[in-house]
């Protein structure tokens, strides 16, 4: 949180009013760019590569050996060390299971200059998974990542009210959370929460097809039936779920980002909104 | 453990059935699911948290004859990221994935083309993973046999949560040197009598009961 007292100064830095506007303030919140009278998805992304976006794939480890991949990075693996320390060291196995690999796969595909990272937070051990889940996605909120994909949940209720914390963090931070939701009747999170961007899937072949859900809590739907992506040993596979419509929406923020750098989390599930395919900017 | 819960998991290992007839739901739900779905094989596997493995408990088609028991490590794997992740999957054509076919295939020669994957989840913990393999190939997946798969595992893990129950009473039993059997035995028989005996027989066991209950002199 900024800094309560901190009405005056330049405006150039974070010393923005946090609790309120005096009038000698209004014109310091000037939007620096203009939306156009109708947000088109043309206006959001169109020729955008991802270029300079900064994206994490927060997941099993990816294969950046794999020729749909590319170069990474960055590459770090999390444990949990003594006294519960949260520790974040190069990555040197790459993927354990395929699954992050098949992400990053579909971002480098859709938004071929953004740049990619992986936070492996599986695989070193199944008990405290979930300390170690919680450890990575605070680890990437740390870097400041611009978008951080998490095709992952977890059902363990303590650990709650610590990824709503993070998450929150992550949109006051400027860093999207774009987070698979679930298709089983559980509750888990963090896809629940409002301040991420939550994905469940559509059956529609077109990557850049998506969206906006009007009965929320799943908000976006992507593209997350028979993708193919690449996979561990250097293999290309066909793939469906929730947790494969989440990179495509990772994607489409990257694309949006990269051309409209200003926008917060909420500008740009604004823009989302406004040209998901379903609604009147879609086309 | 005070005695008061041994004596209730010897009445619970007495009247919630063996181990046997929830294997053989398991059994059934992995038998419906391959049928549904016009799979090669299905199977269930359980988490092991004491030696993080996952294990097959329940096997039907290819590989029904020698993966029952066999157990690999739950960390890694698609196995392994669906019960960590909590997260459904499904992936087709992963025959040279070294990975999945060290996870299957390594004792039986059978390495599936295509596998579905639902964790197995209850309350709040993840007990296993609700796996398929090989679909009917050239038909594309659809978001409806997510959803079929979705419930298979809903209700796979309900059985699975009675199985691990009944398994904790009858541990509980056991570690109690026989003493409580008889407690566990009589809930039984009790439980099996019908109309006027199972009367008869609440009757007895609450007068002795009382008489138990009745202070010594």
């Amino acid at each position: 949180m900024q800094d309560v007292a901190g009405h005056s100064g330049d405006a150039g830095k974070a010393a923005l009013p946090a609790w309120s506007l005096p009038k000698d303030s209004v014109d310091r919140i000037a939007l620096p760019a203009h939306w156009p009278e109708r947000v088109t998805r043309e206006w959001a992304l169109g020729g955008s590569t991802g270029d300079g976006v900064r994206v994490c794939i927060l997941d099993s480890g990816v294969e950046a050996s794999h020729p749909m991949v590319g170069e990474l990075e960055s590459a770090v693996v999390i444990s949990v060390g003594e006294d519960d320390q949260i520790v974040a060291d190069e990555d040197t196995e790459g993927d354990v299971s395929g699954h992050g690999t098949a992400c990053a796969g579909i971002v480098r595909r859709l938004a071929p200059d953004a740049r990619i990272s992986s936070v492996r937070v599986l695989g070193s051990s199944f008990t405290g998974s979930g300390a170690v889940l919680l450890g990575g996605l605070r680890y990437a909120i740390e870097q400041g990542f611009d978008v951080i994909n998490m095709s992952l949940s977890t059902t363990k209720k303590p650990f709650a009210s610590v990824l709503h914390e993070l998450a929150d963090t992550a949109y006051f931070n400027r860093t999207v959370l774009v987070a698979s939701a679930h298709n089983m009747p559980v509750e888990s999170y963090p896809w629940r929460f409002s301040s991420v961007i939550s994905v469940g899937s559509h059956e529609e072949p077109d990557p850049l097809d998506f969206f906006y859900n009007p009965s929320p809590p799943v908000e976006f739907f992507g593209r997350g039936v028979n993708v193919q992506v690449p996979w561990v040993g250097g293999r290309v596979v066909s793939v469906s779920g929730n947790s494969f419509a989440t990179p495509h929406l990772t994607s489409i923020c990257a694309l949006i980002m990269a051309k409209h750098r200003e926008l917060t989390p909420f500008q740009l599930k604004s823009v989302l909104y406004l040209t998901a395919t379903n609604v009147g900017g879609g086309k | 453990m005070t005695e008061q819960p041994d004596l209730r998991a010897a009445v619970a290992a007495g009247v919630v059935g063996s181990e046997e007839s929830f294997r053989a739901l398991l059994s059934a739900i992995v038998e419906v699911a391959r049928s549904i779905f016009g799979a090669k094989a299905s199977s269930i596997l359980l988490l092991d948290p004491e030696t993080e493995e996952l294990v097959f408990e329940a096997v039907v088609g290819e590989g029904e004859d020698t993966l029952l028991g066999t157990r690999f490590p739950a960390g890694t794997g698609i196995a392994g990221w669906v019960l960590a992740t909590r997260t459904p999957l499904v992936i087709e054509d992963v025959r040279d994935d070294p990975r999945f076919a060290s996870d299957v295939a390594e004792d039986t020669g059978y390495v599936p083309k295509g596998l579905m994957a639902a964790p197995l989840l209850h309350d709040e913990g993840a007990l296993g993973v609700l796996s398929v393999l090989d679909r009917p190939e050239q038909t594309l997946f659809s978001l409806q046999e997510m959803e079929l798969l979705g419930l298979f595992a809903y209700q796979a893990a309900i059985a699975v949560d009675l199985l691990l129950n009944a398994r904790k009473s009858r541990r509980l039993l056991d570690e109690s040197g026989g003493d409580l059997e008889v407690v566990a035995r009589l809930a039984t028989i009790v439980d099996a009598l019908e109309d006027e005996q199972r009367e008869a027989g609440l009757r007895l066991l609450r007068d002795l009961a009382q008489t138990l209950e009745s202070p010594r002199t």
